[in-house]
């Protein structure tokens, strides 16, 4: 062939195509503005009725100390919880690669020199980055609100692995769903599969009560990756997690990350060779 | 990839290089493409192919379910597969710049056949390459050079305007901002669609669309372009400016070109030479024109008769296709034809007469819907 063959990959390049992926995917984001707006205000529901539920729970004497929670940590540890969901939960993503697979548009991934697992990255950081620009000020104001039960600045190590255990929520959380997703290039069907996982990340994150409620009677919470998907971050920046053990659990987390990151890509390299391109 | 001077200047020695050593190099050197001495000598004795493929098989295991509840619950514990051989056995060679047809009626084996040489799937057997490359490893540099093209969205982000799209192709393939711009004017151009350009892809027509895919498919100047059905589902005008510009864009790239069509008109404007398959096995490779000759067993007789002098029964010498006044036109066995054409002279005055060919769709269509195709197997 005559033509001259393209240069090879370079971090400039990489670079470039991922900021593209990202500016573009946030374009498609706010294309759908209203409904944007809508889901994400609607998120905000919870709040109020977890609060209204604990409120309840702890009515006749709100010093008590359930589990070493009394009402005011237990509000600030859910509003620390949602925030951090804000950065784990991945609405869509599963069902999206699983959709992809299935009606046979994952090809693109296939037949273009792309990464498929990259670009949904730098896709899924655009929806989160517009969502966190829409729900700033609701979360603002929630926690404003709040400020009363909410404990006061963190010293900065605490404040930096609160920030780098969010991110890399956002990395396991991304992982998971993603490998879910991937399984579907053995069962085409895979949503009760995210049920699953839905229902178990719920109680095993600490998503629904604090994982000491949990963790006397199922001891193995503690080596499961979902914690870092909620109750890690909220217990760092609550102090539930002394300063010695931060830098022991962020590596426990990246070593998540690594062995979630080896997984996907086996599983997308096994599905692939086995993938029979449906859907024409 | 070897350069394409060393290939095209080689002499085409294929026709005198034995099949058993040519066969043996294909398979040992396109497995190496690291080897530059091996794939210069390949070069040289064959020329250079832009797609190899060598007894290319895949089957697929497939749930056969029974009719009715009982059955599905029976499915339950107990499942039965059957092997569907979508590809068997196929080989066949495309040289640079060649735009050849890949034709078959629905679940031949066609698209199956292009999703392997896209890499989208691994075969059970056999070997194929594209540019040197083994398709299925899917290769960045290969990804970088081909382009598969089907009528179902496949490239362009539905919600943004396909300049958006664009934008990302050229970033995904690295193409330098001036030829960028300066492909873009071309296709846009040639295709009419640059006053789409800031229109939200959900938003255009089907056809606006498949032009859109195309040049997406294009942007990157790819040596070799698959097109799995690009005219299905539009309007004859859509499929007819489609046409034309695969036309006028292969002869002034040479690119190499596979094509699967149903439509024969796409067919026959841009394609000389076709590939047949049936039942997942090729049975024809060769110039368009030799299906008729191979395949079709019919010829059409146009004739034009002297005033009243019409004859009975003409059925007997076959169908009766249409009789407008003395205007005739009969369809009659390839080898019937002499002997009806002189048994209808000798019977009546003939002011005009013409022999001619079946369409080409007739002649594919006869071969699709019949086992002929089998017969032909491995021709």
């Amino acid at each position: 062939m005559n033509r001259p063959v393209r240069s090879g990959w370079s971090p400039a390049a990489a670079l470039r195509l991922k900021w593209l992926v990202l500016r573009t995917a946030i374009e498609e984001r706010l294309v759908y503005r209203g409904d944007f707006a809508f889901s994400t205000l609607v998120r905000f529901l919870p709040i109020v009725t977890q609060i209204f539920l604990w409120n309840a729970i702890y009515q006749n004497d709100p010093q008590r100390s359930l589990r070493g929670y009394k009402f005011g940590d237990m509000v600030s540890y859910y509003l620390l919880v949602m925030l951090a969901r804000a950065f784990s939960s991945m609405p869509g993503l599963s069902t999206g690669i699983a959709g992809s697979i299935a009606d046979g548009s994952v090809r693109k991934y296939l037949i273009q020199p792309v990464d498929m697992l990259d670009h949904l990255f730098w896709h899924r950081v655009a929806h989160k980055l517009v969502y966190y620009a829409v729900a700033c000020g609701p979360f603002a104001l929630v926690f404003w609100l709040c400020r009363e039960w909410l404990p006061g600045w963190p010293a900065w190590p605490v404040m930096a692995a609160f920030i780098a255990s969010l991110l890399m929520g956002f990395a396991i959380g991304f992982l998971i769903e993603a490998w879910i997703g991937l399984v579907a290039f053995w069962f085409l069907e895979v949503s009760s599969l995210i049920f699953i996982y839905m229902m178990l990340s719920y109680f095993l994150s600490g998503h629904m009560i604090p994982l000491e409620y949990l963790s006397s009677w199922l001891p193995f919470v503690e080596v499961l990756p979902f914690r870092f998907l909620a109750y890690t971050p909220a217990a760092i920046l609550l102090g539930r997690i002394p300063a010695s053990q931060l830098s022991g659990e962020l590596l426990l987390q990246l070593g998540w990350i690594v062995f979630l990151l080896a997984l996907n890509r086996l599983t997308f390299r096994l599905g692939v060779r086995r993938y029979s391109s449906w859907g024409g | 990839m070897l350069p394409a001077a060393v290939g095209r200047s080689a002499p085409d020695l294929s026709g005198i290089v034995p099949g058993a050593v040519a066969s043996a190099t294909s398979h040992f050197f396109h497995h190496d493409r690291s080897c530059l001495f091996a794939a210069t000598f390949k070069a040289s004795i064959r020329g250079m192919a832009a797609i190899e493929v060598r007894n290319l098989c895949r089957q697929y295991r497939v749930y056969r379910k029974r009719e009715g509840l009982l059955a599905s619950v029976r499915g339950l514990f107990h499942r039965e597969y059957e092997t569907v051989l979508a590809v068997q056995d196929v080989s066949f060679r495309i040289e640079e710049g060649e735009m050849v047809a890949f034709l078959g009626p629905n679940g031949a084996g066609k698209t199956t056949t292009l999703k392997l040489l896209s890499g989208l799937v691994v075969p059970s057997s056999g070997t194929a390459t594209v540019l040197g490359y083994v398709p299925w490893l899917r290769e960045d540099p290969y990804r970088r050079r081909f382009s598969l093209v089907t009528g179902q969205k496949e490239q362009l982000w539905w919600d943004l305007p396909a300049q958006e799209s664009f934008a990302l192709h050229r970033e995904i393939y690295r193409i330098s901002e001036t030829d960028y711009r300066r492909r873009l004017d071309e296709l846009t151009e040639m295709l009419e669609v640059r006053r789409l350009m800031a229109r939200p892809v959900r938003e255009l027509s089907l056809g606006e669309r498949m032009r859109m895919e195309l040049i997406a498919a294009l942007l990157h100047r790819p040596d070799v372009l698959f097109l799995d059905e690009p005219t299905i589902g539009l309007d004859v005008v859509s499929q007819r400016r489609v046409q034309e510009f695969l036309r006028r864009y292969q002869r002034e790239q040479q690119i190499t070109v596979l094509l699967t069509s149903h439509y024969m008109k796409d067919v026959e404007a841009l394609c000389s030479r076709a590939i047949v398959i049936n039942q997942g096995r090729l049975i024809h490779d060769g110039p368009l024109a030799a299906i008729i000759d191979r395949f079709s067993r019919h010829k059409i007789i146009e004739l034009q008769f002297a005033a009243n002098q019409v004859p009975q029964q003409l059925e007997r010498y076959g169908t009766l296709l249409e009789s407008r006044g003395p205007r005739v036109r009969l369809q009659v066995e390839r080898h019937r034809v002499s002997e009806s054409l002189a048994a209808i002279l000798a019977q009546s005055e003939v002011e005009d007469l013409s022999v001619l060919e079946r369409p080409l769709e007739d002649v594919i269509a006869e071969l699709f819907s019949t086992d002929s195709g089998h017969a032909g197997a491995g021709a």
